[in-house]
């Protein structure tokens, strides 16, 4: 396990996304208001670049017609066949139990520890004065 | 027939049998003063109301040792006490009468025709024989009229099951249908939905089709369609105590009709979100089906191939779809099902789908 600064806060805004490249695999970098997730480029379906898929909310109701949205900018879409995952937890909402996407920790952490390491910034210039997006991988 | 009877049936419940009108003048002592009136002032005793679906001189329609002197067949108590029940000794059998008085285009019509058939039933059939249960014959194209006569007719335990048919005006989820639906629930009906088209539509998605081979056959294209309608419109998670019986739906289009229903929610799941589960599930928790006509495979193998497809065994419910021409002698049932299966396909699962039975039995 390693931990890689991967982009300053500022580049991804609330609602957006950034995919980054970490050890070679693609990593989707989501900003819900101020949480930060991460999700493996790959759906478990097929293997779609699901990080590029939209940004959903999750439509529900109780009984038929009774219609209600929820978790708006929660869940992601795959832009292949469709199927929708929590972006929180990388469950997918067809099959949560057996169909997940593989799901990274990511944390913010101030430009004044990372100076310090141990972590591995090579795509990132880290200045003291920002705050910055790392996933462990 | 000279055989004895096998007692691997003794005690099983019949989920369908067919008690045919000798002619339509048998109705007239059970309809109310005006109707009976109407129908004598049009002549309607006169006219044979059998549906279409059926005809009957098609072969498969009358099992030839269950043919009659006179009459068409499963018109005669007395015959079906011969053939059936004191032959093959079950504990019940359910009368379902499929009638054209389901799909007459007059809605009153329709329901006194309904309110005639099992009023009789009740006293031709019900009455003279304890082992006899029946489905209540509704006006599928009124919901109003099809929940009075289930009002009408609840409080006698006798009466199981609402009887409707594949393919009517509207697929059967739509809501008008709802209120049927909410009467079966709240009195422990189950809906039977028996093979069989009001023909306002073509039986097959593709137009009229020319031989009955071709209609007979879509017929279980109607079946899929009314299920699809059934899930897709929430009906079951609107009336989460409802069970549905998919009667003469042959079975074995079941499975993969289930995957690519589960498979096309995945990808569509937000357009029906009161769906938070796969059809599969649904389906397997609220639909069961009657076994005759059995669509078996070739083999043994792939029958249990296609019961494990099935992914339950709490499914299919013994019918001997008397008196039809599935099976010969008594072998109503397809050889290779293990005795655990065959109790819970001729008992188990029939009394937990119709919970009308331990009532009364």
């Amino acid at each position: 396990m390693s931990r890689h600064v991967v982009a300053s806060i500022e580049e991804i805004p609330p609602g957006s996304r950034k995919i980054v490249t970490v050890n070679g695999r693609e990593i989707g970098i989501f900003r819900i208001g101020d949480d930060f997730h991460g999700l493996i480029n790959r759906c478990p379906h097929q293997g779609a670049p699901l990080c590029r898929g939209e940004i959903v909310s999750r439509l529900v109701a109780p009984s038929p017609g009774d219609y209600r949205l929820t978790r708006s900018g929660e869940m992601l879409r795959c832009p292949w066949h469709c199927w929708e995952f929590d972006i929180r937890t990388g469950q997918s909402l067809c099959d949560p139990n057996s169909v997940q996407a593989r799901a990274f920790d990511v944390a913010v952490e101030p430009g004044k520890t990372l100076v310090e390491g141990p972590f591995v910034a090579e795509q990132v210039q880290v200045t003291v004065e920002e705050r910055y997006v790392v996933v462990t991988v | 027939m000279n055989r004895p009877a096998s007692d691997h049936l003794t005690g099983a419940i019949d989920c369908d049998i067919h008690p045919a009108l000798p002619a339509t003048r048998v109705l007239l002592p059970h309809f109310d003063p005006y109707w009976r009136e109407h129908v004598l002032r049009r002549g309607l005793e006169r006219e044979n109301f059998e549906p279409s679906s059926y005809p009957a001189n098609a072969p498969i329609n009358g099992r030839p040792d269950w043919h009659l002197p006179s009459g068409p067949p499963g018109s005669s108590l007395p015959a079906l006490q011969a053939h059936l029940l004191d032959r093959l000794r079950p504990a019940h059998a359910i009368c379902n009468v499929v009638h054209g008085a389901q799909v007459m285009l007059s809605e009153d019509l329709s329901a006194a025709f309904c309110r005639a058939i099992n009023n009789w039933i009740k006293a031709e059939w019900l009455d003279r024989d304890p082992r006899l249960r029946a489905s209540i014959v509704v006006p599928p194209h009124s919901a109003e009229l099809a929940v009075e006569e289930i009002e009408r007719l609840a409080p006698d335990p006798r009466f199981v099951q609402v009887l409707l048919l594949a393919m009517t005006e509207v697929p059967l989820g739509r809501r008008q249908n709802w209120p049927i639906y909410k009467a079966a629930s709240q009195h422990g009906l189950p809906i039977g939905i028996h093979a069989g088209s009001s023909f306002r539509h073509p039986p097959s998605a593709l137009g009229w089709p020319s031989y009955y081979l071709e209609d007979y056959v879509s017929q279980a294209q109607g079946f899929q369609a009314a299920l699809n309608s059934l899930v897709s419109e929430g009906v079951f998670v609107k009336f989460p105590d409802l069970k549905v019986v998919l009667i003469e739906s042959g079975v074995t289009w079941l499975p993969a009709s289930l995957w690519r229903l589960d498979k096309t929610w995945r990808g569509v799941r937000a357009e029906v979100p009161w769906l938070e589960e796969q059809p599969t599930e649904t389906v397997r928790r609220h639909v069961r089906l009657t076994l005759q006509p059995f669509d078996a495979p070739p083999t043994e193998q792939q029958l249990h191939t296609l019961l494990e497809q099935l992914g339950s065994d709490r499914m299919l419910l013994f019918s001997s779809d008397y008196p039809h021409w599935h099976f010969d002698g008594d072998e109503a049932l397809p050889s290779g099902l293990s005795a655990e299966l065959i109790r819970k396909i001729c008992v188990e699962n029939p009394l937990e789908t119709y919970p009308r039975l331990k009532e009364t039995s």
